[in-house]
């Protein structure tokens, strides 16, 4: 194999071997294709390639992991310090606000006992760092360093500090692959803060912004208006942040609004997440609940004065939709 | 080029040009410069093509291919698919490309690496996840602006002992 000037076979290639080649060649890939796209079959190719990747993968992350540590231990003094009085400062809010937290819960509980319904809160979270790898540029998706060897699930919620983050698309062993909410294939069910209006918040492929398609003209939603999870669907635990809204365009001619809302995880910033477990009790609409959502758009336009009458249970509890109650 | 006197290419340096290829395309950029990052395993897959078709043709350009499938996340056998195609014509042109000068043979990769694009762009398609992004194609020139450096120093590192 060192040398192939004096190779005896025939100088030009091609004829039939080269091509009967690449058809059996092009046939497997195809096949490859059409058995991981439509059903998913190939689990344990995927987790062989995924254990082959993930040392080269943790190999490239780990130096850049290792620069910004060593950025971060460089800082100076004063940023140390100024770090430190915000800190101090955020600590006092978040203890303030912790005071009533107690008693919040706890009459939430026995709320949520009257109406029969249950909690749904995080029961348990797992801390992930996110690899320091690119794949593909046009989606929006990470890898983190954890995977089934931890107990990760394709479909499990993921938070971080600020907001939720996305979810887990594919788990190998030792990885797991995450759709952001901001990838063009992703879309989440939310509702506005405010008002209790719920939609679904798709991605656009660019970090900042998320848009929100299917809002009737008069819905009540303004610039500024907190997006949260509505727990439809099953996959994202209800009631935590996942936008902002950051435009709302009303173009008379169109029959929808053309919302914009930026999402508040910090998607392309954060190092690490959190992997959720919930109880993800599959959410079955309330009879009498669904009509009048379903009536949601009304015929009226001044919509803040007109909502409370018109939808009671969204009014009444804004981060619980009416089909929450089971 | 590539004409190295004496090639001395062991599967040991096969694997490691691969492994540093594949590398190269997860290695994290700049959110910028994401799009103009080039294609490193098809123009190792090229290289291998024009150099040796016989030890590393088609079957390698089909591995190489899987394993970025498996790198990137994507679709599983997809860059097999594409790699394998665009080896297939440089394998048949083999003689012709070796013989171009330098802009002639960029301007031949170019060829083959925007077939390339094009066939992932067209699967992606069919698979029901289109980038109509005009930034995909960034890629292909800027590929092909690196292939003879790419191709330099691949043939220097063939030409070592």
């Amino acid at each position: 194999m060192s040398s192939h000037e004096s190779d005896p076979r025939p100088l030009l290639l091609g004829g039939p071997a080269l091509g009967l080649r690449l058809l059996v060649l092009a046939a497997m890939a195809a096949g490859l294709m059409v058995a991981d796209h439509r059903q998913h079959r190939l689990a344990a190719i995927r987790d062989a390639v995924a254990t082959l990747a993930y040392p080269i993968q943790w190999a490239i992350s780990t130096p850049v992991q290792a620069f910004d540590a060593m950025r971060k231990s460089l800082a100076t003094k004063t940023n140390v310090e100024a770090e430190n009085v915000k800190l101090a400062s955020d600590n006092l809010v978040l203890r303030l606000k912790l005071l009533r937290f107690d008693s919040l819960e706890q009459e939430n509980q026995r709320l949520r006992a009257a109406r029969e319904s249950s909690a749904r809160a995080v029961q348990r979270t797992l801390v992930a760092e996110i690899l320091r790898v690119d794949l593909d540029p046009f989606r929006q998706r990470v890898l983190v360093n954890k995977g089934t060897r931890a107990g990760v699930f394709r479909g499990q919620a993921v938070i971080d500090a600020s907001g939720i983050f996305g979810q887990v698309t594919r788990a190998g062993p030792y990885s797991a692959e995450i759709i952001l909410i901001s990838d063009p294939e992703h879309a989440i069910p939310v509702q506005v803060n405010r008002t209790g209006a719920r939609s679904i918040a798709l991605g656009t492929g660019r970090s900042g912004l998320l848009s929100l398609p299917y809002l009737p003209q008069n819905t009540d939603v303004i610039v500024g208006d907190l997006l949260v999870s509505s727990g439809l669907g099953g996959v994202y635990p209800p009631g935590y942040p996942v936008a902002k809204v950051t435009a709302v365009e009303r173009d008379p001619g169109q029959p929808l609004l053309a919302v914009e809302a930026e999402p508040l995880a910090g998607l392309d910033r954060v190092p690490e997440v959190l992997l959720v477990w919930f109880d993800s009790a599959i959410v079955e609409p309330e009879p009498e609940a669904e009509p009048e959502a379903a009536a949601q758009p009304q015929p009226v336009t001044p919509a803040p004065a007109q909502a409370p009458g018109d939808a009671p249970p969204q009014a009444a509890e804004p981060t619980l939709p009416p089909g929450d109650a089971r | 080029m590539m004409h190295g006197t004496r090639i001395n290419f062991g599967w040991g340096r096969v694997v490691v040009l691969t492994v540093i290829a594949l590398a190269a395309t997860v290695v994290p950029l700049p959110e910028l410069l994401e799009p103009f990052r080039p294609n490193f395993v098809a123009l190792t897959v090229l290289w291998f093509c024009l150099l040796s078709p016989r030890l590393l043709g088609l079957s390698y350009a089909w591995i190489a291919g899987l394993a970025l499938d498996g790198f990137a996340g994507v679709l599983l056998g997809q860059h097999a698919l594409t790699l394998t195609v665009i080896a297939y014509v440089a394998c048949k042109l083999r003689l012709q490309i070796r013989a171009f000068p330098p802009l002639q043979q960029s301007a031949v990769i170019l060829a083959l690496l925007w077939l390339n694009e094009f066939l992932l762009f067209w699967i992606d398609g069919v698979a029901g996840h289109a980038i109509t992004d005009w930034r995909r194609w960034i890629s292909v020139p800027v590929s092909a602006a690196f292939w003879p450096l790419v191709a330099g120093l691949y043939a220097r590192y063939a030409a070592r002992r």
